[in-house]
């Protein structure tokens, strides 16, 4: 542990150590742009010179490890016109057009050369220019303005695992670009534009829209995938304009997925913003008044056994424990968040959710990963696996498709039934897992919404406790989700009661008119031509697929327009805020469940957000506690049964689209086109 | 320096052939198991000797043997100039355009080319035969002006001797490397100015005699270390 001095204060830091680490302990913040915690040092923007006395000359802190006894002064004269003087070079070629530049209010540039920078230039010599790149449908380019510090291609090699980027070219010459111009195929692409210290690669849908003071910032939690990855908001009016990561260790780190930065879009088209009812076989616009009367009309004195209710993948707990209420209150049991249909057993926690943690990825050294593909279910979580390969020692091996997952991995087999061998021992990679110290089965949801789902849960639970997975302060069994609101439906019990019908009974009850209402709360993920003639009542934020089959449409609010609180895959509770209103009479859904249940005579029994809360608490304790991931009690679960030899079918086939809102965004629909249907269609000559 | 993109036109396939494989295969393995991505620029060397340019399916091809991502090969072919991005002429002239070669008369060496050869700095006679490029430094400043042609340098050039070294090429011949004035190496033009005389030999010394002298007085030490304390 070598002791130094950095600008007067006393500090001892682990050996390896750089000296700018040293100094950010310390609180002395040293300027930089090529240096980023989470990627390799490249040490080529020389902005985090420092003094060292006895040393030469002034030293690129970032890449400098600590040595015992060192002095360092980082505010001395000589290195402020050391980092004058690299202030200076990085300005003769970088375009001062700030004014344009959407990077604006926001660079690192900027901020640095106020403090660094001369009031005047000395080179009078033309700046040069370099021509824009075509680097996919979210990140813009205006490679003029490129400082080099090669953030991005480290970003690009070592996270993303996507080596399309580079630098051509040397000198005067050297080019930032990816290879052949091609789009940079990777689902965390967007991150290239946070990471970039300048305004050289920035937001394509966000161009020219607003500057970074004009914008109220809501800290949110993303509904795109599972991972609930947290999230800022940025909204000016009644537009949420953009979305940004936040930082949490324990989640996202400080990545964001593509689909979850850039769907955001698709709040603007296809919404609902008012009630519909459906008159002659047309919707027709209603008031909220209408629209209850209708409903009430059919439900209240319908047979609980005849009504049905099915969750949504976006859906918010409060929601989901409203409806839950209602449901009850109507005397049905007939209720199912598991809308793909997932044999998810909610009577054992340990078997839906993702028992080690994401955070715990990089403890594990041995990895089983079975019908997922997490690079397209998860790319947040991807990048964890990612990021434990590259140090070593893991063994990866994967049941099912080979697909690329920016790691290198075994592929033992495409079909289920490999899971029986090795929860049998006959595989060897048994052996495998057994040797591990935190041996991990990821299980995905293309495993568990198969007919034999329950029968391959129970096997996974086998395969688990003959390998070992669970052990003391380990618990390698992981189930990776693709809905935001899975896990939370289960932990209120948003399931079917006792005789109550599960997706797939409610599906068949409508078609043969057993069920005659159902009530779908924001599920549009079903098959809606089964639902026969039954009374449907849709409860969402937009017109798609549930909404056109619905004969009542109540207008509810999206994630960004909500206090909502949301459940992660690992199990840890988190809230969002409501960063703008929803747009027109739509409201926020759990209101809605409560003032239909007065119209329907079973008033629910809270007026306000803190009683709802306070109501999931009762239900479930786990809301007391927010962002944590609490553990799980390990007991039996799943059905004992065969698991048969058939390839898997993945829930996420077309990443870009997944959820109504991000099937209305344009920017997923441009995403799309160019990274799945590239090469199947061909362009015809009217195209754009 | 421009020109450092990939050439518009390229041929659809690249493929080493087996004399190529078996020097890049050697060459692959000088390096540690896993770190074959070492050989990249004898590679990249390998596929311009074959092809005369460096490709981009040969970019890729490269990429594909080394296990790299086509960017990594892209971005080393890019960085060093000596990688031609263009097809060049069966004579790919290269002059040394750099100060000490300016300065002593590059400009008369560009110019005898360009009226020679009709064609411009970067261009491509219209038969394919030759063509001119410029050369960053090479190290041969003691004998500027310097041409490079293929592995070969010819020095000392003139607006004449540059002349006379073209015309010899288009004949289809190859002069002699070196300096076309006939210098030694970069040893003075005309005779030698210094080292003239013959060097003297060194003093002669008797190493029997020394050797002698070495061996009585350890053999002396040894004896007195031995004799029995008194």
């Amino acid at each position: 542990m070598p002791k130094l001095t950095i600008d007067g204060i006393a500090v001892e830091v682990p050996a390896n150590t750089t000296i700018l680490q040293a100094a950010e302990q310390v609180g002395v913040e040293i300027p930089r742009f090529c240096y980023h915690d989470r990627l390799s040092i490249a040490g080529n923007c020389r902005m985090c010179l420092v003094d060292v006395e006895k040393s030469p000359k002034p030293v690129a802190s970032c890449a400098m490890p600590v040595g015992e006894g060192m002095v360092v002064h980082t505010k001395s004269d000589r290195a402020n016109k050391a980092r004058g003087g690299v202030m200076e070079f990085l300005l003769i070629n970088h375009p001062l057009d700030c004014p344009i530049c959407d990077q604006g209010g926001e660079c690192d540039l900027q901020d640095q050369a106020m403090a660094y920078g001369f009031d005047r230039g000395r080179y009078h010599e033309n700046k040069r220019a370099v021509k824009d790149k075509y680097m996919g449908p979210v990140v813009e380019t205006v490679m003029t303005r490129c400082i080099h510090c090669t953030r991005c291609v480290r970003f690009a090699t070592e996270v993303a695992g996507v080596p399309q980027l580079g630098a051509t070219g040397r000198g005067e010459d050297m080019e930032i670009t990816t290879y052949l111009e091609g789009a940079l195929s990777s689902e965390l692409s967007g991150n290239v534009v946070d990471l970039c210290p300048v305004g050289a690669l920035t937001s394509k849908p966000y161009a020219f829209n607003a500057r970074p003071w004009e914008l109220r910032k809501t800290e949110s939690i993303d509904v795109m995938d599972a991972v609930g990855t947290n999230v800022r908001l940025d909204a000016r009016g009644r537009q949420v304009l953009r979305v940004l990561p936040r930082v949490n260790e324990d989640v996202n780190e400080e990545w964001l997925a593509d689909k979850s930065r850039h769907a955001v879009d698709g709040l603007r088209y296809q919404r609902l913003d008012q009630p519909f009812v459906r008159k002659n076989g047309k919707l027709a616009p209603a008031s909220w008044d209408e629209a209850f009367a209708v409903i009430t009309a059919k439900i209240k004195n319908l047979d609980g056994k005849k009504f049905a209710a099915i969750a949504g993948d976006t859906a918010d707990v409060e929601a989901m424990l409203a409806l839950k209420d209602l449901m009850t209150a109507c005397g049905s049991s007939n209720l199912d968040c598991r809308q793909d249909g997932a044999s998810l057993d909610p009577n054992a926690r340990a078997s839906y959710i993702f028992n080690s943690t994401i955070a715990g990825i990089e403890q594990a050294d041995a990895i089983l990963i079975v019908g997922s593909n997490p690079r397209k279910e998860a790319p947040v979580l991807n990048a964890r696996i990612r990021k434990r390969y590259l140090k070593g020692g893991v063994k990866i091996a994967v049941i099912g498709d080979a697909a690329q997952l920016t790691y290198k991995y075994e592929h033992i087999g495409t079909t289920a039934d490999v899971l029986a061998k090795i929860a049998d021992g006959s595989h060897p990679f048994a052996a495998t897992l057994k040797a591990a110290k935190n041996p991990m089965i990821i299980l995905g949801m293309a495993a568990l919404t198969r007919p034999d789902g329950a029968a391959t849960l129970a096997t996974a639970k086998n395969a688990a406790d003959a390998c070992g997975l669970v052990k003391d302060g380990w618990n390698g069994f992981n189930v990776l989700h693709t809905a935001a609101a899975r896990v939370g439906g289960l932990d209120i019990g948003f399931v079917p009661g006792s005789g109550g019908k599960d997706v797939r009974g409610i599906l068949d009850g409508a078609g043969k008119g057993e069920i005659e209402a159902v009530y779908l709360l924001g599920a549009d993920e079903i098959d809606t031509a089964k639902l026969g003639k039954a009374f449907v009542i849709y409860q969402g934020h937009h017109g798609d697929r549930g909404a056109h089959r619905a004969d009542v449409v109540l207008p509810g609010a999206a994630y960004t327009e909500k206090d909502g609180t949301y459940v992660n895959t690992e199990g840890r509770v988190q809230q969002a805020l409501r960063a703008v209103f929803p747009p027109g009479d739509a409201r926020e859904d759990w209101t809605i469940i409560r003032a239909l249940s007065e119209k329907l005579g079973r008033t629910l029994p809270y007026d306000n957000l803190a009683q709802v809360r306070a109501r999931m608490a009762f239900v479930n304790p786990l809301f007391k506690g927010v962002n944590k991931a609490e553990k799980a009690e390990w007991k039996g679960f799943g059905a004992p049964g065969s698991v048969a030899a058939v390839a898997f079918d993945y829930p996420v086939k077309n990443y870009y689209m997944t959820d109504p809102i991000s099937r209305a965004s344009r920017t997923m629909a441009q995403c799309t086109e160019e990274f799945v249907l590239a090469g199947s269609k061909q362009k015809s000559g009217t195209h754009g | 320096m421009s020109g450092r993109a990939l050439a518009k036109d390229q041929p659809a396939s690249f493929a080493f052939t087996a004399e190529m494989t078996a020097r890049l295969n050697q060459i692959i393995a000088k390096y540690p198991q896993g770190r074959q991505a070492s050989a990249v620029i004898p590679a990249l060397d390998l596929a311009q000797r074959q092809e005369g340019w460096v490709t981009r399916p040969a970019i890729e091809e490269i990429a594909r043997l080394l296990d790299m991502a086509p960017m990594r090969v892209l971005e080393v072919a890019t960085f060093y100039t000596m990688f031609n991005l263009h097809p060049v002429g069966k004579t790919h002239v290269q002059i040394c355009t750099s100060l000490p070669c300016w300065l002593r008369g590059s400009n008369e060496v560009v110019k005898a080319c360009k009226e020679k050869l009709g064609i411009g700095m970067g261009e491509r006679s219209a038969d394919g035969t030759f063509s001119l490029g410029e050369l960053e430094c090479s190290g041969a400043c003691v004998n500027a002006p310097v041409a490079q042609i293929g592995d070969d340098y010819y020095e000392d050039l003139d607006y004449a001797s540059t002349v006379k070294m073209l015309d010899a090429f288009k004949r289809g011949e190859t002069p002699k490397a070196g300096s076309v004035t006939g210098r030694d190496g970069s040893a003075p033009a005309g005779d030698h100015l210094t080292l003239t005389e013959k060097p003297t030999p060194p003093a002669k010394q008797d190493f029997a005699a020394a050797k002698a002298a070495f061996e009585k007085a350890k053999a002396e030490a040894a004896a007195k270390a031995a004799a029995p304390k008194a």
